[in-house]
């Protein structure tokens, strides 16, 4: 992780792509729970109120359900909100206005009414903020037809992917780490149209590729680096969209390197990392030189303390670990 | 809420056409879901009709409707071709939903018609957001927002009737108050069952009605929709109003005597306004029975549209579910 504090940060990052659209589309409105006076639990929207008003930064009561189902209802009727839910794990009070509503309203209406919301969530642990304010439960909504989710993992992604989102015209879920917040890199260019809703190869590497997403890249980019010093190169592919995944880089990528490492700070079991490893099952099967491996979240709520927290979290030794003993058990 | 005058004099013939339209219609599909033409969950709005009726009749076309999963009357009453519904109904592409979405999702975008919505509570955030796009474009539009009485229970209700007020958005929130919700008696479900006083403590005007008159339904949502006009901030109406038939085709109505049902059927919305026409002598015997072989016409008029229909091929199964591009 770069130190450089002249680069711009992760949160300043979204910002900056907040302002763009709703400098540029008066349809756009932000709303969540103190994003106005506040600046944001996570201070992203910090200072938007004083630029853009409260018409359009919108501090709403502590009702999920209803701000979403309002988002909803607004993306409906021709607007394009972005509303802001504090943490993932709160999310699930919004649950069934995304699933029942916003991922199935284009379908059952026959493809007349389509919702073009954005909701942004944050998501994932290392704060010591326990169990209800820490998990990983993008695979929840990765599940579902008629969504579609983000997972910026770099400053570039905070920067430049919601304006895809935005473009799209339905539900776009963008779930990012929390503790990506502070991460310091260049802006860079914006992606290409036709890369926007794929996945990208951040470090290159010959002997095994490690399929990350949200927080787990930087830990996958850590473990690489420490691969590298024991002389084994290690490709790391970030996702960046979770629903479409992009399964041809997968299966591109397991051709390519034979070794397949799926790095998940989400639970193993029904998870994204599962799909994954049967995405390369089924199409990629014959080009392995060894099973699929996966580092996931530890399977507990997660805890307070300190080390147990770090222990239920995928660390870059793990991933070390886990990208020797693959290398190693090569046939 | 007195002394608004309603937008308008209401065309009393009109408001009865409608009424039997939608009765004749609910009972055709009692009739085509026996004879397993329609599948799925059925609700039908057999004695409430004077709520739809009479609440969408002050709408004008640029507002915005969100209903319940018991729906076909307001899809009726806002307009939408009965054939459209009844091809919705069995499943067909020339459906108002294009077959995806069946009896509890009506769809008509261009009227304005957000569907039919088969979660309780959850068209309430949608109308809110809708009112707020309406508020935001300073448009002179509204949403109705209809739900029933088991949707109080919901927190989705009051987090809307909060935000609605909270922001002063135009929604005429419309309680159909049945007195059930599916089957459990309104007295059971909720610690105060005085609706619309529970409403207005959301700090709106907010009142309660006779549901089975429709004239009633009719002036008092003209009353809130001139109020919601004028100040921007939503209005609350209770419509006191009994289901005469059962909650779904599946309901062997164990939780109610018939003494009960046969009490409200006394006070048949359709045969007291019928019998109010011809005090007026606005309706005799000759012009009950044209205005009854009217709806009967156009109820089979929807169902021979609704035969013609075709099946959408099962190679379009992954259709809508992301826009087309």
């Amino acid at each position: 992780m770069s130190a450089n504090e002249d680069q711009p940060s992760y949160r300043e990052a979204m910002r900056e792509a907040l302002r763009e659209a709703l400098r540029e589309d008066e349809r756009v409105f932000l709303m969540g729970e103190d994003i106005g006076r506040y600046g944001g639990s996570y201070a992203v929207t910090l200072g938007l109120l004083d630029e853009f008003g409260e018409r359009r930064i919108r501090d709403t009561p502590l009702s999920e359900l209803t701000f979403v189902g309002a988002g909803i209802g607004a993306a409906m009727a021709g607007m394009r909100p972005i509303v802001e839910i504090m943490t993932i794990n709160f999310s699930l009070l919004a649950l069934d206005q995304i699933v029942n509503t916003a991922a199935v309203a284009r379908h059952m209406s026959g493809g007349q009414v389509g919702v073009p919301v954005v909701i942004r969530m944050a998501s994932g642990g290392g704060r010591q903020v326990a169990a209800q304010h820490s998990h990983s439960l993008e695979a929840w909504y990765a599940h579902v037809p008629g969504l579609s989710v983000m997972a910026p993992a770099t400053v570039g992604d905070a920067r430049w992917m919601l304006a895809a989102a935005l473009e799209d015209p339905d539900p776009v879920v963008i779930v990012e780490h929390s503790g990506l917040y502070n991460l310091r890199a260049p802006l860079g260019e914006p992606p290409a149209p036709d890369r926007a809703w794929r996945a990208a190869v951040l470090r290159p590497g010959d002997d095994l590729t490690i399929v990350a997403y949200g927080g787990a890249v930087q830990t996958a980019l850590a473990g690489a680096e420490r691969l590298a010093e024991e002389g084994i190169g290690a490709e790391v592919l970030d996702l960046r969209v979770l629903r479409p995944l992009d399964v041809d880089a997968i299966v591109e990528a397991a051709a390519r390197t034979r070794r397949v490492l799926v790095v998940d700070e989400g639970w193993r079991t029904v998870g994204l990392s599962a799909e994954i490893a049967a995405v390369v099952s089924d199409r990629a099967f014959y080009d392995l030189d060894a099973p699929v491996a996966r580092v996931c979240g530890a399977e507990v709520p997660m805890p307070y303390a300190g080390h147990l927290e770090r222990a239920a979290i995928p660390q870059p030794e793990d991933v070390a670990a886990a990208g020797h003993h693959l290398v190693a058990a090569d046939g | 809420m007195t002394g608004t005058p309603p937008s308008g004099a209401p065309d009393v013939l009109a408001l009865h056409r409608r009424m039997l339209l939608i009765r004749r219609f609910e009972e055709a599909c009692a009739e085509l879901y026996a004879a397993e033409r329609i599948r799925g969950f059925l609700h039908l709005y057999v004695g409430e009709e004077a709520v739809a009726v009479g609440a969408l009749d002050v709408l004008d076309p640029g507002d915005s409707v969100v209903a319940t999963y018991r729906e076909h009357a307001h899809a009726i009453a806002r307009g939408l071709e009965p054939g459209a519904i009844m091809a919705e109904m069995i499943g067909r592409a020339e459906g108002c939903s294009g077959g995806r979405g069946g009896s509890m999702h009506l769809f008509d975008r261009a009227r304005g018609f957000l569907g039919g919505n088969a979660i309780v509570g959850a068209g309430l955030p949608n109308a809110v957001g809708v009112a707020l796009a309406q508020s935001m474009r300073e448009e002179r539009a509204l949403t109705a927002c209809f739900f029933g009485d088991g949707a109080v229970a919901e927190g989705a209700f009051h987090e809307s009737l909060n935000l609605a007020a909270l922001w002063s958005l135009p929604v005429l929130f419309v309680c159909e108050n049945n007195g059930y919700a599916m089957g459990t008696a309104i007295d059971r479900a909720l610690a105060q069952t005085d609706l619309a006083m529970l409403a207005s403590r959301y700090g709106m005007p907010a009142q309660k009605v006779d549901g089975m008159d429709v004239r009633a339904v009719r002036a008092a949502s003209a009353a809130a929709v001139d109020g919601i006009r004028a100040d921007g901030g939503p209005a609350f109406l209770e419509c006191v109003t009994y289901r005469f038939r059962a909650h779904s085709m599946y309901d062997p109505e164990r939780y109610r005597d018939r003494a009960e049902v046969d009490r409200w059927r006394a006070r048949d919305p359709v045969l007291l306004h019928e019998r109010r026409l011809r005090e007026e002598g606005l309706l005799d015997d000759a012009g009950a029975g044209a205005l009854a072989a009217e709806a009967e016409q156009a109820v089979a008029a929807a169902i021979a549209f609704a035969d013609a229909g075709t099946l959408e091929p099962v190679a379009d199964l992954y259709r809508h579910v992301y826009e087309e591009r």
